[in-house]
Parts: structure tokens; C-alpha cells; sequence
């Protein structure tokens, strides 16, 4: 046996020459040279992405406007003379901004270009005229100049996302257009300003009216459902199995059913949710109450898994101690281990909805895609989330959508960051080491 | 909203019962809390849940039972013209009245429906103020009744404690529970789509057009489902994501180990892990609008036709998000490798490359296999990016410049928009999704088992 491997494989003297150890070192570097490499390339990925999202949406965090000499007609907004709230409420002002926009412009005639001309402005005017009539009933009668949002074509034209060079039929907007837009823009009547409505706002076809405060207060309304039933599960499920839980076939069941529920695709978690919450027991489609609950078995896992961690880390000196004073075993883990143990199991969880804030998939299932104008109001009430606000408009056709998708992406990016800050801080400031 | 206002007072219900249990407490100890058998505020608690727990048992009862009894009852009550009617018509009809009892009426309806609607609105609002006065009243006479069962000698911490750990036992096994809703769920509807489609056409078939007629004089396709193309899609984009993922995350992974001091390490891996933290819609955002215009002008340049939802963006991209499942749980096995078997190689005269190449990476393996695993049933499962990136007509091609649809896609567009509960096409994406489940589950079963079988100890 000795003999057949020795004569199999001589001794090799090893080749100590020169050029083999330059090669030797050269393929060191080289490999080193890949890992830097590796490194740079995945920062680099995340560099292009976070910079193109933001080079992409900030611009959507304001807004252009136009001023208008509106003449605010008394017989056609109140023509009884007694500003009656109800009367004001209901007239129409939109034509009222059209009008003084044909007289900035008394030179065009046509049908189809005054209904160009009128499409500089966009079909918020309304809503900002009768605020300002409201608001100021004694102007009723005399002209003033109002800021009316401009149309998202002309909003685009204004941040320089319009080429001018191009041909018109390629154009977003038309040569006329531009030309209104010039003179507007020499005489001082277009102005550049932070665009409230994108924070105030629910969802809207006009990309101009469309804000993020709806989808803003139906992930909140979600969250709270998910962590008002994962945490509570989550910690009791924890202590029980890392604190009292026998060691037995049922618990080591229990435990690979957390360990592969953390793995299950998410859309699987939709599923489950269309089957089960909504066919089976009748919630509400697109209610934030069943997005949290298909959003808590989702991160169920994670919690259970990250507050063992945090429970296991509490030395056994502590529980024994506290035994060893006559605290009954629920007093031990009540009043010393969980205590001790709540800076991780906050860690875990504020981790674990941070991850649920981000989640699509599991919404698109339950019908949270649907399209929804008005703030949510509660639980059951229909509702859209952040992160499907943003699957949403990035589908729409709309060029001026683009901005606002990125927009919305950079304040959840921005909330995710925060939460992330938080466990950081909580991790630092409260970590124990034994 | 009243069920809200319901809650909220059970709950203040059970406040009160923890003060007066306790001041009982008090009040039997004659002042010598010593004689208790429990403190005070065991006595507390031991009344709250006689006050609580019943009633809020019941009130979940009545939750789960109130539909179909209401339900029940409506139909009993009909009229006679209604009760001849088919399961579908009758299933119109009676949504027909509870739209209507809601408040959601749409266009006319007939005396029929409005007068049921009433009555089952009033019947539902009878039950309702029924299931209130029961439900406190069953609280207040929790409370009288814990109150009065107060003595020194009553062991009440005990019985508090004998609770608790029911509860715990009770939220440990929602893990199971959810696990068995998620195969009951998927099996249940994959089993009623399959006596439609045969198993094998659904599993084996090569024609993907889900897009059935709902009408017999709609036009539409005769639907095919076969979701071998989409199986193909899957493999393609997770098979490029991989080639992505794998050696960048690999070689971050072996560089933060072996060659990085602990300063860039600090730095580095939690930059990589925020490629795991980004929301997938972003990423398919990314995608949609960054790369794919990107890979286009790229081709163009190239002379190549690239799709722009072609498999080899969407793949990319998923490659990146994986980037950290494979660095981070490699770097973990491979800084758990002891320190003296490197020592050993270095000792034998070998480079540190060498090293790593012929002893840290065969050690670690298991642990790199694991990941790699992991990475893959993450990206098999990945919806958003695809969903935004990818193409929805079924392909069946190895041409990553082309469209491909993916399996995930497929069960977004069935599920999502106008959807019909019994036809074949929506039964099919829970059909799909058992696919995507069983084929996660064994994956990850199998990872967990490669890293715990053919782990090292070296300790």
C-alpha cells in the first residue's frame, strides 16, 4: 500500500525559483485584487442606485406655479352679494382662471388653442381659488394675483426635464407652449416652490394634485396592527420557548416551523392572506386591518428569532438569583430576564417592521393596489401603503410620475433609515455584555 | 367602530376588577399582608382575567359565528321565489341585499331585495346590542365572581401564573398554525384548479395563456396551463441572478475575513447589508427605469436586440439584492474557521491566497453551500423586482436578452385587478404558489441541513 502511493507520487522537490514565487505572489494580489473588487463593485451598485433615485425625485419636492390677474367676478361667484359660505363652496372657479389666463394671452383665438392655453395651469385651480375666496370673501368683485399650480407638462418644462431641442412631435410639450411658458417666465409670473401637496395629499391621476399622504397613514395604520399583534405574540412565543418550554419533539417542531416561516417568499404570506383572511373570514379587501395581519405572520418570525437571541444572552447567574430569593419562575422572567433582555427584542422588532414597511408582494394579493383618493380614516377603511403607492405610480405612463415615484421612494428609503437608526442606537446605548 | 368602543370598555372593565381585587385583597388581610397567601395585586390580576378572559372569549366566538348564522337566517327568510333559486343566483342575491344593508346600493333594486336588506340590517343590529349587554354582563359577573372567591388561603398567584403560561403556550404555536394555514390555504384551491387542469398538463405542459373567456361569447383563449415556460423563466433569471451574486458576495465575503482589518470591516459590512435593507420595489423601480434603458443602449450599441424587460436586468438586479445573503452568513462561517488551521498552512509555506483557497474555503463550504442555497430560494421567491422588470408573456427561451415571465409574476397578474374566486385562472396562482412554497421549503430544509450535517467542529 505504502509502495503504491510512493511510487504513485514521488516526492516533489517544491520549485523554490524565482519566477515561481513571483507567480505565486502575483496570484495573490490577483486574488486579493478580486475580493477589492467584489467590494467595490456591490458599493458601487448602491451608490448608482441610491443617486438615481435621488437625481431622479427631488425635484418633485416643489412645484411650479403661475400667477394669474384673476378677475374675481362677483356675478358669477356670488351673485347674491350676501357671501354665503354655502354659495361659495359650489360655484365653479375654474373657468374664472381660464379666463384671466385668455387675457394674458388675448392674441390667441381657436378653439384648440385657447383649450392648449388652458392646459398651462392645472385642474387644482379650482380647489386654490376657493380656498382663496373662503378665505377672503371681501375680494369678491376686484382682480388679484393668484399662484395657481401649473400642469405637470408645464411643471416638467420648468425643472429642465423637457428637451427643448427636440422635435415637437417627440415634446412633451407643444411649441406654443413653450412659447406662453417663455413669457410667462420673462415677465416673473412662474415661480419655483416647495410643493406642500406632495406631503398633504392622497393619490391622484394628475401627477401635480398626487401626494403621498395617504399611502403615508395607511402604512402607519398597518404597522400599528402589526406590531399590536406580532410583538405581543412574538415576545410571549419567545419567552415560552426559550424560558419554560420542555425539550421535546412538540418544541423542536415549533422551532423549525419559525425557522422556515422566516424563509417563505412573502408572496406566499399574500396568499395565505387572500385565502384565509379574506375569503374565509370576510375582512375588508384592501383594509390596512388585513394588510398588518398578513404583515404580522410575516414578521412574526423575525421577532420570535431575534428576542430567543436577546432572552439567551441574559446570563443563567441572574435567573438563578432571583430563584434563589423565592421569586416564582414567571417572577424571575417578568421582573429580571425580560427586562434585561427588551433592549434586543426592540432591536429585533423595530428591525422586523422595518422590513414589513418595505413589503409589496404580500399587499398587491390582498388588494391594496387599488387606486385611492381619500386619506384612510381607520382600520377597515380602504387604504393603499407606501411602498405599493410606489409600484403604482411607477406604472403609470405619465412622465411627471417618475419624479414623484422616486420622490416617494427617497421618504420611505428615509423612514427605513430612520427605524434603522433607532435599533442602532438602542443596540449601543442598552447592550449589556456579561 | 362600535366593536372598538365594545373592547375598550371590557378592557376598563378589567382595570377596575385589578383595583377592587386588590383593595379586597386588602380588606380580607385585615391589614396583615403577611397572612396572604399571594401579594395583592395577584389578587388583582386574578380578577381581571375572571372579568376579562370569559367575556373576551365569547366576544371572539360571536366574531367568528356572527356571518354565517346572520347568514343563515336571512336565507331561511326569504321569500318563497327565493328559495327555488340555484347556489350562484342565490349567492347573487343574497350579496345583492348585504351590499344594500351596508349602505353600498348599485343602480335600482327590487321590493324584494330592499325589504330583506332591512330586515337583515335589523337583525344584525338586534344581534349585535344582544352580544353587548351579554358580553358585559358576563365581565361584571366575572368580576363579582373573582371578587367574592377572595381569601387569605386563596393561592391566586398559582392561578394567575397557570394562565400566563397557557397564553404563552397558546402564541408559540401560532407559528405552526401559520404554517399549517399557509399548506391548507395553497393545497386546498391548488387541489379544487387541478380537477379542472390535470396535474400533469399543469406541471409538464408547454403552452402558458391563462387569459380564459369568463363568457361563452367572449373572445379569449381556450387557456393553456402549462407552467414549464415559467419554471424555465424562474431558473433563468434566478440562474443570472446567482452568477451575480455568488462571486460578488463570495469574494466581499473572503476579503472582509481574511484580508480586511477590523476598521474597513466595521465600515464595509454594514454597506453590504443595506442592499438587504432596500425595499424590492425599489429595486424593481431601479430596474424598470435605470437598467433596463441602460441594457437597451447598450445593445443597441452592440447590435444586439435586447427586450426591455429582458431576463438578464431583472436577474442583475435580484443578483444585487442578494449580494448579502451570500457575503454575510460566509463571512460568519469563515471567520468561524480557528485561527490555527490557517496558521498551519502558513507554516507549510503557503501564500495567504493559497490558504484561503486550499483550507479556509474547504472548511467554510458548508456554510458558503448554505448560503448560496439560501440566496437562491430568496431570489426563486422574489416578486416585486419582476414583477416590474420582467415580462408577463410566457417565453419559453434561454436567451437572457429576451422576455421571460417568471412564476411569481404570473401569480400577481392572475391575483391582481378583476378576479372571478372559482375560475381556473385564479385557482392557477395558488397552484403556482404550492410550486414556489414546496420548492422554498425544500431548499431552505435542505441549506439548514447541509450547514448543521457537514459542519466542522473543531472545538
Amino acid at each position: 500500500m505504502t509502495e503504491m502511493t510512493a511510487s504513485a507520487a514521488p516526492f516533489r522537490r517544491p520549485d523554490l525559483s524565482e519566477a515561481h514565487l513571483r507567480r505565486r505572489y502575483s496570484a495573490e494580489r490577483r486574488f486579493k485584487a478580486y475580493g477589492i473588487f467584489a467590494i467595490a463593485a456591490a458599493t458601487a451598485m448602491l451608490l448608482v442606485l441610491l443617486s438615481s433615485i435621488v437625481a431622479k425625485g427631488y425635484t418633485a419636492f416643489s412645484q411650479t406655479y403661475i400667477a394669474l390677474d384673476i378677475a374675481l367676478d362677483a356675478d358669477r361667484i356670488d351673485p347674491s352679494g350676501d357671501q354665503d359660505p354655502q354659495v361659495l363652496r359650489k360655484v365653479k372657479y375654474q373657468p374664472l382662471a381660464k379666463a384671466a389666463l385668455r387675457d394674458r394671452f388675448p392674441e390667441v383665438s381657436g378653439r384648440r388653442d385657447k383649450r392648449a392655453l388652458s392646459k398651462l395651469i392645472s385642474g387644482s385651480a379650482d380647489v386654490t381659488l376657493r380656498k382663496f375666496v373662503m378665505a377672503n370673501p371681501d375680494t369678491i368683485g376686484t382682480t388679484q394675483t393668484i399662484w395657481v399650480k401649473a400642469s405637470d407638462e408645464i411643471d416638467s418644462l420648468r425643472k429642465g426635464h423637457v428637451d427643448r431641442g427636440a422635435q415637437e412631435s417627440d415634446r412633451l410639450v407643444s411649441d406654443q407652449a413653450l412659447e406662453w411658458f417663455d413669457h410667462l417666465e420673462t415677465d416673473g409670473a412662474v415661480d419655483l416652490r416647495f410643493n406642500t401637496t406632495f406631503f398633504t395629499a392622497g393619490d391622484s391621476r394628475e401627477p401635480e394634485q398626487a401626494g403621498i399622504w395617504g399611502a403615508t397613514v395607511g402604512s402607519f395604520l398597518m404597522l400599528i396592527v402589526t406590531l399590536a399583534l406580532s410583538f405581543p405574540v412574538g415576545v410571549l412565543s419567545a419567552v415560552y420557548l426559550e424560558e419554560f418550554a420542555p425539550k421535546n419533539r412538540w418544541t423542536d417542531f415549533i422551532e423549525v416551523n419559525i425557522n422556515n416561516l422566516a424563509a417563505v417568499p412573502s408572496i406566499v404570506f399574500g396568499l395565505l392572506g387572500l385565502a384565509v383572511f379574506l375569503n374565509f373570514f370576510g375582512l375588508p379587501r384592501s383594509a390596512p386591518l388585513a394588510g398588518g395581519m398578513v404583515l404580522a405572520l410575516m414578521t412574526l418570525p423575525t421577532i420570535i428569532i431575534a428576542a430567543r437571541a436577546a432572552l439567551k444572552a441574559v446570563p443563567p447567574s441572574i435567573r438563578e438569583a432571583a430563584l434563589g430569593v423565592g421569586a416564582s419562575k414567571l417572577q424571575t422572567v417578568t421582573h429580571h430576564v425580560l427586562p434585561l433582555a427588551m433592549p434586543g427584542v426592540l432591536t429585533g422588532t423595530i428591525l422586523g417592521s422595518a422590513r414589513a414597511l418595505g413589503e409589496t408582494a404580500p399587499l398587491l394579493m390582498i388588494g391594496m393596489v387599488a387606486f385611492i383618493v381619500d386619506i384612510p380614516g381607520g382600520f377597515t377603511d380602504p387604504a393603499t401603503a407606501l411602498p405599493v403607492q410606489i409600484y403604482l405610480w411607477a406604472d403609470s405612463p405619465e412622465r411627471a410620475f417618475v419624479e414623484k415615484t422616486s420622490a416617494a421612494i427617497i421618504v420611505l428609503l428615509g423612514f427605513l433609515i430612520m427605524m434603522n437608526a433607532i435599533a442602532v442606537l438602542l443596540r449601543k446605548r442598552f447592550e449589556r455584555r456579561w | 367602530m362600535s366593536l372598538l368602543i365594545l373592547a375598550t370598555t371590557l378592557f376598563l372593565l378589567s382595570v377596575a376588577g385589578f383595583y377592587l381585587g386588590r383593595g379586597r385583597a386588602f380588606a380580607v388581610s385585615g391589614g396583615q399582608l403577611r397572612d396572604l397567601h399571594s401579594r395583592p395585586q395577584y389578587y388583582g390580576m386574578y380578577v381581571a382575567l375572571w372579568c376579562g378572559l370569559p367575556s373576551l372569549v365569547l366576544l371572539c366566538l360571536w366574531l367568528a359565528l356572527e356571518p354565517e348564522i346572520t347568514e343563515l337566517i336571512l336565507v331561511a327568510n326569504l321569500p318563497a321565489s327565493a328559495q327555488g333559486m340555484s347556489q350562484d343566483q342565490l349567492a347573487l342575491f343574497i350579496n345583492q341585499i348585504k351590499n344594500l344593508a351596508n349602505g353600498n346600493a348599485f343602480g335600482a333594486v327590487s321590493a324584494e331585495i330592499e325589504s330583506a336588506a332591512k330586515d337583515y340590517a335589523s337583525l344584525r343590529d338586534t344581534g349585535f346590542a344582544a352580544m353587548t349587554v351579554i358580553v358585559l354582563a358576563l365581565g361584571i359577573c366575572g368580576l363579582a365572581f373573582g371578587r367574592r372567591s377572595i381569601t387569605p388561603a386563596m393561592r391566586a398567584r398559582n392561578q394567575v401564573e397557570k394562565v400566563v403560561s397557557v397564553v404563552m403556550m397558546v402564541a408559540s404555536t401560532i407559528a405552526i398554525v401559520t404554517t399549517v394555514g399557509i399548506v391548507l390555504s395553497l393545497l386546498f384551491e391548488a387541489l379544487r384548479f387541478f380537477t379542472k387542469v390535470p396535474p400533469m398538463d399543469f406541471l409538464f405542459g408547454l403552452q402558458w395563456s391563462p387569459q380564459t373567456a369568463l363568457r361563452e361569447d367572449q373572445v379569449g383563449g381556450s387557456g393553456a396551463f402549462g407552467a414549464i415556460p415559467l419554471f424555465a423563466g424562474t431558473l433563468l433569471i434566478t440562474f443570472i441572478a446567482m452568477c451575480v451574486a455568488v462571486p460578488v458576495g463570495l469574494f466581499s465575503a473572503i476579503y472582509m475575513s481574511e484580508y480586511a482589518g477590523p476598521k474597513m470591516r466595521a465600515i464595509v459590512k454594514p454597506v453590504l447589508e443595506v442592499l438587504a435593507g432596500i425595499p424590492t420595489v425599489v429595486y424593481g423601480f431601479f430596474a424598470a427605469l435605470t437598467m433596463a434603458p441602460f441594457f437597451r443602449q447598450v445593445g443597441e450599441f452592440l447590435n444586439l436586440d435586447v427586450s426591455s424587460e429582458s431576463a438578464l436586468v431583472a436577474g442583475i438586479v435580484i443578483g444585487v439584492m442578494s449580494i448579502p445573503f451570500v457575503s454575510s452568513l460566509s463571512d460568519d462561517v469563515m471567520n468561524s474557521v480557528p485561527q490555527t488551521l490557517r496558521d498551519g498552512a502558513y507554516a507549510l509555506g503557503a501564500t495567504k491566497s493559497e490558504t484561503i483557497k486550499q483550507v479556509v474555503v474547504p472548511a467554510a463550504l458548508p456554510g458558503i453551500v448554505g448560503s448560496v442555497l439560501l440566496a437562491i430560494s430568496r431570489a426563486i421567491g422574489e416578486t416585486m423586482i419582476v414583477v416590474m422588470a420582467a415580462g408577463l408573456a410566457a417565453n419559453l427561451t434561454a436567451n437572457p436578452l429576451e422576455a421571460v415571465t417568471t412564476v411569481t409574476v404570473q401569480i400577481v397578474t392572475l391575483l391582481v385587478g378583476d378576479q372571478e374566486f372559482d375560475s381556473a385562472k385564479t385557482l392557477a396562482a395558488f397552484a403556482l404558489g404550492l410550486v414556489l412554497f414546496l420548492v422554498t421549503l425544500a431548499l431552505n430544509v435542505v441549506a439548514l441541513r447541509v450547514v448543521r450535517k457537514y459542519r466542522e467542529k473543531y472545538d
